[in-house]
C-alpha cells in the first residue's frame, strides 16, 4: 500500500456500486436489440424491406410492451412471475446451487394453491393469504426433495430439479384430466377456486399480486445480505470449505436455499392462480421458470435488479407478439433477444471488449455467477 | 556470471483503487544469476512479477526481454519470451492430474487428428514421460497420475514448479516458493535452483525469509511501498540490515520470552485416529495434552499428519477413534461451531481454502466466524455497522495495508490476507489457540508481531498449540515440543532438550 486515498473508497461512490454493475447487463440489452435488428434487415427480402420491418417491429413491440391499451399493465402482469421465479433461481445461486427446477416448482405451487383455494372455506383476506402460503408449500416441497438430494446423497441438482419438472409436468397434467378434472366445463381443467380466494383486478388482467412479488423482493434481499441467515447463506456460495471452518453447515444451507427457491417459485404459481386463472390447466407450463434463469442472470442474482430485469423480460415477450402483428416478423425474434442478452451477461468479457469497459477493482461483491469445477 | 541483463523493467507504475502498488519500478536480471526480492506484505512484489509475467499490464514503463521492448499483453507472451512464473497462490486445477495441470495449454497430441487444432487425442503418455525426466532431473519427486486434490501443498508446488520447466521457460520468476516448504524441502529447492542458473536459467525469487536470501541469492533487491529502495550484495548485507531495508526500522528478529507457567489442561488429546481424503490413517493413536498458559508445538516435515491433526481438533475433518477432551467437556465428535463456541481459535493452514472468503470485505471476513453473534447481530440482523467498526479497528491495531476496509480480501497481498485470519482469530477471548503455519508468508516485521501475540496468548492464559513446518519458529516459541512423523508422534521433548539436531532428526524418523 502507496500512497492510499482512504475517502475515495472508502465511501463506495454511486458511480462504483451502481453504475459500473449495471453496465454490463445493460449494454447487453442493447447489443442484444443491435443483433435483432441486424437478424429482421438482413433476413428480409432486401434491406430496404427489412429497414422498414425492422421500423414497424421495434416499434410495435415497444406499443405493445408499454404504451398501447393496458401495455404496461400486461407487462407488469408477467414481470411478477418473472420476479419471483428470477429469485427462485438467485437464491440458490447464492449458495452455489443451480436451479432450473422453478418451472416444475411454479407448477406445483399452482396446483397446491387451487387444491387450497378449492377446498378451504375461508373468509376473504385470509383465504387469499393462506392459498398463498399453500402454493409456497407446495413449490418448497418440489425445492426440499433435490435439496435433501444434494446435501445428503451429493446427487447433482442441476439433473433433479430437471427431473423434479418432469414430475411435476406429469402429475399435474394427471390432476386435471383425472380427479380434478371440472365436468362443468369443456375445457381441460381443474374446478376453480372460490372467490374468497382470489386477488382484486385493478385493471383488465393487471391484479394485486405484483405488489406480494416487490414486497417478496425485497425481503429476499434483506434476507441474503442484511441478516445472518443470508450471510451463511453466501458464505456457503462463495466458498463451502471456508463456510465449514466458519461454522455453517454447507448441507442445510443447500437445502434451505432450494427450499426458500421452490417456495417461491411456488406462490407465484399461487398469485398465477390466485390473480389470473383461477383454475389449474394443462396449459399452466408458461415458460417462466426457464426465463427464469435469464433473468437472474442479467441481474447478476441480485434480488433487486432482479425487477428491472424480469420486467425487461416481461416487456420483451408481452411486445413480442406485436413483431408479428405489426411486421409479420417470427415472435422466435424475442427468444433470439433473450439468448443473445443471456450470453452476454453469461460472458461479460465480449461487452467489456465491445465496449472498452475496464474490470472493476477490489471493491464489489456478487454471487459466484459461475462456477469452476470441483465444489 | 555475466551480467548480460535478461530481463529490465523500466519504470513500472501499477495502480489499484486507492492504491499505487508500483511506483516507477525498476529492475534488471542478469542472465544466469538469481535475483532475490524483498518487501513487507503489499510492497507491491507480486504486482512487479504479474506485470513481468504479462498478468497485469503496467499503466506506465516498459519491460525489456533481452534488450528488446517487449508488449506482454498476456503470459502467452511472457511464456513466449521464455519466462515462467509459480505463483505465490498455485494456479493449478485441482480436479485434474499432475500431468494435466502441466500439459494444459501447450499439449501435446496424438492420433490421425493431431495437425488439427483441438482436434487431436491428448498425448498424456508423451507429456508423463517428459514430467517424470523433469522431475528426475531436478530430483523433484512428483507423480505424474497423481490428482492435485489429493496432493499435500509441499507437493503441488513442485508441480508447478516443473511446469515452468515443460514450457522451457529460461527466466523463471518464483514468488514465495519456500512459503511452503520445509527446511529440508527448500534446501533442495536452492539445489535445484543454483543448478538451473549454471544451465543458464536466469531466477527472480521472492521471500520473506532473510536467511535463505543471505545463502541463496546472488543479488538482493528490496522494494518498500512500492518503491524500489535498492539493491544489495548478500556478502555486505545481515538479516539486521535487510529487515530494515525493507521495514523502515529496526526489527527485532529473536522472541523474547519468559519461562512458561502451565495450568490446567485444556486440551486432552488420547489415541485420536484421523484420515485423510483419500481414506488413508493420517493420524495414527495420537495422544498429547495442552495446558493453560504454556505453547506445545508440533514439529514435523508437512506431511505427516499435522494438517489432519488440527483439522481433526477443529471439526473440520471426521475423528475415526480417540478423544479429545475440551477443558471439562468430551469434543471427539464436536462440529466447527460448537468447538469455535468452546473457545478455540484456529489459524488454518490453507488460508484460501478455509480461512477466508476472497469475494467479502474484509470487514466480513474479520467476523467470519462471529457474525451471528451480539455485537455483530442482533436476532438475525446483522449489524454492519459494528462489523465495520470491528473492522476498522481490527486493520488499524494488525497492521493490515488495504485501502480500505471494503476492499475484497481477494484483492490483499498473500501476507495481508494472513494477518486479516490472525487478527479475526486473536481478536476474540479463547482459551485454545490453535495455529497452523501462522506466519506463512509474512514478513519479518509482521511475523515479529504475530510471535508477540502468540507469547502474549500464552502469558495470558491460554494453551496454545503451534503447528509449523518452521524449525526456527517452533524452536523459538515452543515450550514443548512434540514431532510428528508418518502420523504418529514420535517423541515429545521440553524446550531445553529440543536441541535443532535431536528434532531434525526425529522429523526425519531416524530417532525415536
Ligand atoms: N487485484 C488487485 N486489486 C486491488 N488491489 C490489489 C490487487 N493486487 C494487489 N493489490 C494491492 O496492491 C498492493 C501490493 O500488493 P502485492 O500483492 O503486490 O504485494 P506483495 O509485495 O506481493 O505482498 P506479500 O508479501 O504480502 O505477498 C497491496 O496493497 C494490494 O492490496
Ligand atoms: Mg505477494
Amino acid at each position: 500500500m502507496a500512497s492510499s486515498t482512504p475517502n475515495e473508497v472508502e465511501s463506495k461512490s454511486f458511480r462504483e456500486r451502481i453504475l459500473r454493475p449495471l453496465a454490463v447487463p445493460l449494454l447487453a440489452v442493447f447489443t442484444s436489440l443491435v443483433i435483432g435488428a441486424l437478424i429482421i434487415v438482413f433476413t428480409a427480402e432486401n434491406p430496404a424491406i427489412g429497414l422498414d420491418k425492422l421500423g414497424k417491429g421495434y416499434w410495435g413491440m415497444f406499443e405493445g410492451a408499454f404504451l398501447k391499451r393496458n401495455g404496461i399493465l400486461n407487462t407488469l402482469v408477467v414481470t411478477s412471475p418473472l420476479i419471483l421465479t428470477g429469485l427462485a433461481v438467485a437464491i440458490p445461486f447464492h449458495a452455489g446451487l443451480f436451479n432450473i427446477g422453478a418451472e416444475g416448482q411454479f407448477i406445483m405451487g399452482a396446483f397446491t394453491a387451487v387444491l387450497a383455494g378449492i377446498y378451504l372455506d375461508l373468509p376473504p383476506v385470509i383465504h387469499p393469504i393462506v392459498v398463498m402460503l399453500a402454493g409456497f408449500a407446495g413449490g418448497a416441497l418440489w425445492g426440499l426433495i433435490p435439496g435433501l438430494l444434494r446435501a445428503y446423497l451429493g446427487a447433482h441438482e442441476v439433473i433433479n430439479t430437471i427431473m423434479m419438472n418432469f414430475i411435476a409436468f406429469a402429475l399435474v397434467s394427471f390432476a386435471v384430466r383425472g380427479p380434478f378434472l371440472d365436468p362443468n366445463t369443456s375445457s381441460v381443467q381443474t374446478y376453480p377456486i372460490q372467490k374468497t380466494a382470489e386477488l382484486v383486478r385493478i385493471s383488465g388482467r393487471f391484479h394485486i399480486g405484483i405488489f406480494v412479488t416487490l414486497l417478496v423482493a425485497s425481503v429476499v434481499y434483506y434476507f441474503l445480505y442484511k441478516t445472518t441467515w443470508g450471510f451463511s447463506l453466501r458464505t456457503t456460495g462463495h466458498n463451502p470449505n471456508a463456510a465449514k471452518y466458519a461454522g455453517i453447515r454447507p448441507r442445510q444451507q443447500f437445502v434451505l436455499s432450494l427450499v426458500l427457491a421452490g417456495g417461491l417459485a411456488g406462490l407465484a404459481g399461487s398469485l398465477e392462480v390466485q390473480g389470473l386463472t383461477h383454475v389449474v390447466t394443462t396449459g399452466i407450463r408458461a415458460g417462466y421458470g426457464f426465463d427464469a434463469i435469464g433473468v437472474s442472470l442479467l441481474a447478476l442474482n441480485n434480488p433487486l435488479a432482479i425487477i428491472p430485469a424480469a420486467f425487461i423480460f416481461g416487456a420483451l415477450n408481452i411486445g413480442g407478439d406485436f413483431l408479428q402483428i405489426r411486421a409479420g416478423l417470427s415472435v422466435h425474434i424475442v427468444s433470439i433477444l433473450q439468448a443473445f442478452i443471456l450470453l452476454f451477461v453469461a460472458a461479460p468479457s465480449i461487452v467489456r471488449y465491445l465496449y472498452r469497459l475496464k474490470v472493476s477493482g477490489g471493491v464489489a461483491e456478487g454471487a459466484p455467477v459461475t462456477r469452476g469445477w470441483g465444489g | 556470471m555475466s551480467t548480460t541483463p535478461v530481463l529490465e523493467a523500466r519504470g513500472l507504475t501499477k495502480r489499484f483503487p486507492g492504491v499505487i502498488a508500483n511506483d516507477s519500478v525498476d529492475l534488471t536480471l542478469n542472465k544466469g544469476e538469481i535475483l532475490a526480492m524483498l518487501g513487507e506484505n503489499g510492497a507491491g512484489k507480486t504486482t512487479l512479477m504479474n506485470m513481468l509475467y504479462g498478468l497485469y499490464h503496467p499503466d506506465e514503463g516498459e519491460i525489456l526481454v533481452n534488450g528488446k521492448a517487449v508488449k506482454m499483453d498476456s503470459p502467452n507472451d511472457a511464456i513466449a519470451a521464455g519466462i515462467g512464473m509459480v505463483h505465490q497462490h498455485f494456479m493449478l486445477i485441482p480436479v485434474m492430474t499432475v500431468a494435466e495441470n502441466i500439459m494444459l495449454g501447450v499439449e501435446e497430441t496424438r492420433g490421425v487428428l493431431a495437425k488439427l487444432p483441438m482436434l487431436g487425442r491428448l498425448n498424456r503418455r508423451a507429456a508423463a514421460v517428459r514430467i517424470k525426466e523433469l522431475s528426475k532431473q531436478y530430483s523433484l519427486d512428483l507423480d505424474p497420475d497423481d490428482y492435485i486434490k489429493d496432493l499435500p501443498v509441499g507437493i503441488q508446488q513442485r508441480a508447478e514448479i516443473i511446469k515452468a520447466l515443460y514450457r522451457n521457460a529460461d527466466i523463471l520468476i518464483l514468488d514465495e516458493p519456500t512459503a511452503v516448504l520445509t527446511p529440508q524441502e527448500a534446501d533442495e529447492l536452492f539445489a535445484i535452483m543454483h543448478n538451473l542458473t549454471k544451465q543458464g536459467v536466469s531466477i527472480i525469487f521472492i521471500t520473506h525469509k532473510l536467511k535463505e536470501v543471505l545463502k541463496v541469492a546472488d543479488r538482493i533487491a528490496v522494494l518498500r511501498n512500492g518503491k524500489m529502495v535498492g539493491t544489495a550484495l548478500p556478502a555486505d548485507a545481515t538479516q539486521a540490515s535487510l529487515a530494515e531495508m525493507m521495514v523502515g526500522r529496526e526489527v527485532i528478529l529473536q522472541v523474547d520470552k519468559s519461562e512458561a507457567t502451565p495450568g490446567d489442561v485444556v486440551l486432552d488429546v488420547k489415541d485420536l485416529v484421523v484420515k485423510t481424503n483419500r481414506g488413508q490413517i493420517a493420524v495414527e493413536n495420537v495422544s498429547f495434552e495442552v495446558r493453560a498458559g504454556e505453547i506445545l508445538g508440533i514439529a514435523g516435515v508437512q506431511g505427516n499428519g499435522q494438517s489432519e491433526l488440527a483439522e481433526g481438533l477443529t471439526g473440520l475433518r471426521p475423528i475415526e477413534s480417540g478423544h479429545i477432551q475440551l477443558s471439562d467437556r468430551d469434543s471427539t465428535h464436536f462440529l466447527p461451531r460448537q468447538v469455535t463456541e468452546m473457545g478455540v481459535a484456529h489459524i488454518p493452514e490453507d488460508r484460501e481454502k478455509h480461512g477466508l472468503i476472497m469475494a467479502y470485505s474484509i470487514a466480513d471476513n474479520l467476523v467470519l466466524n462471529r457474525y451471528y453473534q451480539p455485537p455483530f447481530a442482533k436476532g438475525p440482523v446483522l449489524n454492519q455497522e459494528v462489523i465495520d467498526q470491528n473492522g476498522r479497528e481490527l486493520v488499524a491495531e494488525y497492521d493490515v495495508r488495504t485501502p480500505s476496509i471494503y476492499t475484497t480480501a481477494g484483492s490483499l497481498s498473500g501476507g495481508n490476507k494472513q494477518k486479516v485470519i490472525v487478527a479475526r482469530e486473536f481478536s476474540r477471548p479463547v482459551k485454545l489457540l490453535i495455529a497452523n503455519q501462522p506466519t506463512r508468508g509474512v514478513d519479518v516485521g509482521s511475523i515479529e508481531f504475530i510471535h508477540n501475540q502468540i507469547i502474549s496468548q500464552r502469558d495470558s492464559g491460554v494453551a496454545v498449540l503451534l503447528v509449523s513446518a518452521e524449525l526456527d519458529e517452533i524452536l523459538s516459541l515452543a515450550d514443548r515440543v512434540a514431532v510428528m512423523f508418518d502420523g504418529r508422534i514420535v517423541k515429545t521433548l521440553p524446550i531445553a532438550e529440543a536441541t535443532r539436531e535431536r528434532v531434525g532428526l526425529l522429523m526425519a524418523g531416524s530417532e525415536t
